[in-house]
């Protein structure tokens, strides 16, 4: 299980502090950190939170957020992250995925996918963080997916948008369409409202781990007893 | 003063979490690929994430092969510095330091399996050790890696992804561990804290 913890300024570093050491105590296996605003506003995180948020932690943790170069991704890197994940910045220059897989391995290099199905097909979007700037890019997703993983993609999360937010489940017909041309791990996001949602995308999407963010964030779902009802249902996770 | 572990420096990005993790259990660490440093250290840790032939160039560039091989106290390798001790890797076809003599070969992509292996995984361990002291039955470990140590005779504990491999490995003082002991929670840490109490 991944859980995304979204926050667009330092000022609640505190919470946010706060808030990874309760979801490491609670169970969650890993945590990614999105600050959405770092690409459409052309500048990337502040990174001086992340070594606090490494102390923290002892489990692995991803940041995102307008990551453009491999001097940026290597900052991030050894302020603690585990893993650096690129959305944006890999659409407009491709290239980025080589170079940090070939710096630092594939196993570091997470690639973000903001989908939406457009008519029959699944179509990639870029800018999400900004409603203004957001815009489809044209490209298939299944072609994207494909393509990043050529250049080097250790994982792939794939935030379904038309779920996000709303709670009403994973899109399990994009993450079923997703899974087969996807050979390295498959994080499903956007949609979690109910146990039974993560216990759905595991069975059906067959994805390796599911993101949520604000179930969590609203207490809506407890982690420890998730893990339990998954558990039991058949997924084996950590307990 | 002496510091209680010299961590390898061979590059990696990813040494922080390491240094925090030993840090919290009040163990100093010193980065360093100075060989009277890692010498006189009383543990040393071989970190590794990248792979296997470039670790092991910088590792002969820094001339650190033949003095690695020979130090008489503890020695942990994590992730890629556990398959380091291999006689050699399949990840790029480069001999290794050979302390164990096996090979480290690629996963299978058959089955259908995502590569790399990337997430929590148990141990199933296969005997008593000191490294191992106090954790539950098979524990949940955290594992990133496209490439396994088989199991041999070393292998202290094994864990299965498609088919079983060496999670904990030990030869004389050298030990490794495939996963990461510095992002396994409460689990990773007595690994860590067993492997602080070893002479």
């Amino acid at each position: 299980m991944v859980k995304g913890v979204r926050f667009r300024d330092h000022q609640v570093v505190g919470d946010i502090l706060e808030l990874a050491a309760r979801y490491c105590d609670e169970g969650a296996d890993e945590l990614v950190f999105y600050d959405i605003t770092a690409s459409p506003q052309n500048r990337t995180v502040d990174r001086s939170w992340i070594a606090r948020v490494a102390r923290v932690l002892d489990i692995p943790f991803c940041v995102a957020g307008g990551i453009r170069s491999v001097v940026e991704a290597e900052e991030v890197l050894n302020a603690g992250a585990e893993k650096v994940s690129v959305n944006s910045p890999a659409l407009t220059e491709p290239a980025l995925v080589d170079a940090l897989a070939k710096r630092f391995g594939s196993q570091c290099v997470v690639v973000g996918i903001d989908s939406q199905t457009v008519g029959d097909e699944f179509e990639v979007y870029q800018f999400t963080g900004d409603p203004q700037r957001t815009r489809g890019t044209r490209r298939r997703t299944l072609d994207w997916v494909r393509e990043v993983q050529d250049r080097g993609a250790g994982e792939i999360v794939l935030n379904c948008m038309a779920s996000d937010g709303v709670r009403q489940g994973y899109d399990l017909r994009q993450l079923r369409a997703v899974r087969p041309v996807c050979h390295v791990p498959l994080v499903a996001s956007g949609g979690a409202g109910t146990p039974e949602h993560f216990v759905a995308v595991f069975a059906e999407a067959n994805v390796d781990g599911a993101l949520a963010a604000s179930v969590f964030h609203t207490g809506a779902i407890d982690i420890g007893e998730l893990k339990r009802y998954l558990s039991g249902n058949h997924v084996e996770m950590r307990a | 003063m002496t510091t209680d572990v010299a961590i390898i420096a061979n590059g990696g990005a990813n040494i922080a979490s390491l240094r925090i993790a030993l840090d919290r259990l009040g163990a100093s660490s010193e980065l360093t690929s100075d060989p009277a440093a890692l010498r006189r250290a009383p543990r040393v840790i071989l970190p590794g994430v990248g792979a296997a032939a470039d670790a092991m160039d910088r590792l002969r560039a820094l001339n650190l092969v033949e003095l690695i091989r020979t130090l008489p106290q503890p020695v942990l390798g994590i992730c890629l510095g556990m398959q380091l001790l291999f006689e050699s890797s399949e990840e790029g076809e480069t001999s290794c330091l050979g302390v164990i003599p096996a090979r480290v070969r690629k996963f299978p992509t058959r089955d259908g399996l995502p590569v790399p292996h990337m997430g929590w995984n148990r141990l199933t361990p296969r005997c008593q050790s000191p490294l191992l002291r106090g954790l539950d039955d098979a524990p949940h470990m955290y594992f990133v890696h496209s490439y396994a140590a088989p199991v041999g005779p070393s292998t202290l504990a094994t864990s299965e992804y498609g088919a079983e491999f060496s999670a904990v490995v030990q030869c004389r003082n050298f030990l490794g561990t495939q996963f990461h002991p510095e992002r396994s929670s409460r689990a990773g840490s007595r690994v860590l804290a067993n492997f602080l109490e070893l002479q």
